[in-house]
């Protein structure tokens, strides 16, 4: 027999609020946290860009902060170059071996070779940045010798390629995964192969959640910070080619944010309010895919 | 003389330890159209995706016996491309694919090497009009093929499969899911390929057997307990399985 009586009724409604109060807290916090990013980095971002100039700090190809000179042309230009260079390097890579994983691996070694990515996913970057100066740059400097140094642009390309990997395998093979076993089926019926099908009937009918897969890893490569900075080179230039120093709008600011102050010091956060805008724009451009498919 | 344009011989067929199909044995008659009817899990289906090895897609599905396509081995040294463009499908649920009407028709040639503009356009054009769809998708040619209804989509799927102009045209239950104006425009069109093609379908509607096949194989628990002329079996069934069934007393 149920136990209805008014005292269990009343502690269940008890219950019930509680836990709406509580649910509605945890929500909370994290909106709070993101609207205090925001205000903070948007009063302190804004006054200085205004003080500096907008066109000036935006455009300007000099920074200069002894002379209180903030152009970040140079930063902006390193972020998307390095970015640009991660795509070129990690979604070829990324989406193959999503298709591989997804349509082409035996079983036996998808065990294995799983649990491989997910933890390529969860490498700290600074692990990442060690690998970087300890091999890659080497590498990258005995192919190109009379350069000064094996870091730059190449290979901070490289290294964000390696490091949105997981993210594009990930998030592609889940997508090719979900295209209906109908379409490939209907393909292999007219008499197409294995490969056919997979290439030409379930990767294009996956092609939206592939393409919000690169999206995600512009947003990781265009953050990523550690890594970069160890193999950068990290001159505040506009690159000229591969092997130039490049510096990207997060290094900006960790390299300097140490021991900047005053107008140098906000400056700085106007550099994460530029990246913050182009996050933002990102992820305007991830969740306008992830409608369009619904 | 009539041709046996596919004969399955004494065919075992096993899902691991469970024998879907037991000692089966169908002639199917070139340009004629053969329906397996039978209650869900007889194994009717099972045999309709061997003929063009669609089973191989399940991983522990062993056969045993032949099937001889114009004589020849289906299992054997032919090669699944080749005898798949010659066995086309249409499936139970339309499944055009996620791209526009004429690439879901000029996907089948270009995947057997046509590439030139006006030997597609031909091809489309013949085959959505010998699966009566021309009309209604002419001036939509470039548009989604998932924005037609799903009696469109099943005809379009018709159309798909002749577009690598097939011998023999395996339907597994293509009518299952549109409505009766629908299902009635394919029954004419399957009506209307039987003069071209060799049809086989598998049917949960009787009386849709009786409208347009020609001979009729009765299956029951992976037997195939009865074959003959669709009149025959539907008005003096020799075995007292078949008419219990087919007068609709189980199944």
């Amino acid at each position: 027999m149920y136990n209805t009586n008014e005292t269990t009724l009343k502690i269940r409604a008890l219950r019930e609020a509680a836990m709406k109060i509580l649910f509605t807290i945890a929500a909370c916090v994290s909106i709070l946290a993101v609207l205090l990013i925001c205000v903070f980095i948007f009063a302190n971002g804004i006054p200085a860009i205004a003080e500096i100039g907008v066109t000036k700090f935006l455009f300007g190809r000099t920074w200069k902060p002894n002379a209180d000179i903030y152009g970040i042309f140079p930063m902006i230009i390193g972020s998307l170059y390095a970015t640009a260079g991660a795509i070129v390097v990690g979604v070829p890579i990324g989406i193959l071996m999503a298709i591989f994983m997804a349509r082409f691996c035996p079983k036996s070694i998808y065990k294995i070779i799983k649990p491989f990515v997910e933890l390529l996913a969860g490498i700290p970057s600074v692990v990442y940045g060690f690998l970087g100066i300890r091999i890659l740059v080497p590498l990258i400097h005995s192919f190109f010798p009379e350069e000064k140094s094996g870091s730059g642009l190449l290979a901070a390309s490289i290294m964000l390629g390696i490091m949105i990997l997981p993210t594009i395998i990930n998030v592609s093979e889940s997508a090719i995964r979900a295209v209906p076993e109908n379409y490939y089926e209907g393909s292999l019926a007219l008499g197409a192969t294995h490969e056919r099908s997979v290439f030409f009937t379930v990767v294009p009918a996956a092609r939206s959640g592939i393409l919000a897969s690169v999206i995600l890893g512009v947003g990781r490569a265009i953050g990523e910070t550690m890594a970069v900075i160890w193999v950068a080179g990290n001159a505040p230039i506009v690159p000229k080619g591969l092997m130039s120093s490049v510096r990207t709008m997060t290094s900006n600011v960790v390299l300097e944010m140490g021991y900047a102050t005053g107008l140098h010091r906000d400056a700085l956060i106007g550099t994460a309010v530029v990246l913050f805008v182009f996050i933002l724009i990102i992820n305007l451009c991830f969740s306008a895919i992830k409608r369009g498919t619904k | 003389m009539i041709t046996n344009k596919i004969d399955i011989r004494n065919v075992n067929l096993f899902y691991g330890d469970f024998q879907a199909l037991k000692d089966v044995s169908i002639p199917i008659a070139e340009k004629e159209v053969t329906a397996f009817i039978g209650p869900s899990g007889c194994g009717k289906t099972t045999l309709l995706k061997s003929l063009n090895r669609m089973n191989d897609l399940i991983a522990d599905c062993r056969i045993k016996g032949e099937m001889l396509l114009d004589g020849e081995n289906i299992y054997g040294n032919m090669n699944v491309d080749i005898l798949r463009k010659r066995v086309g499908m249409v499936f139970q649920k339309p499944n055009p694919f996620p791209m526009s009407i004429y690439d879901n028709i000029a996907y089948g040639p270009r995947t057997h090497g046509i590439r030139s503009k006006s030997a597609l356009d031909e091809i489309v054009e013949m085959s959505l009009k010998n699966a009566a769809i021309w009309n209604e998708s002419k001036d939509r040619l470039k548009k989604s093929a998932l924005g037609m209804s799903g009696g469109q989509q099943q005809r379009l799927c018709i159309a798909r499969a002749l577009s690598v102009s097939p011998e023999v045209i395996l339907m597994d239950e293509p009518t299952s899911a549109l409505d009766p104006i629908s299902t009635g425009k394919i029954e004419e069109l399957i009506f209307e390929l039987k003069e071209n093609y060799t049809v086989v379908i598998v049917t949960h509607n009787m009386q849709q057997a009786t409208r347009i096949s020609d001979k009729t194989a009765f299956f029951l628990l992976g037997e195939m307990i009865e074959f003959d002329t669709t009149v025959n079996i539907f008005n003096k069934p020799k075995f007292k399985k078949t008419e219990e069934y087919i007068t609709g007393r189980f199944g």
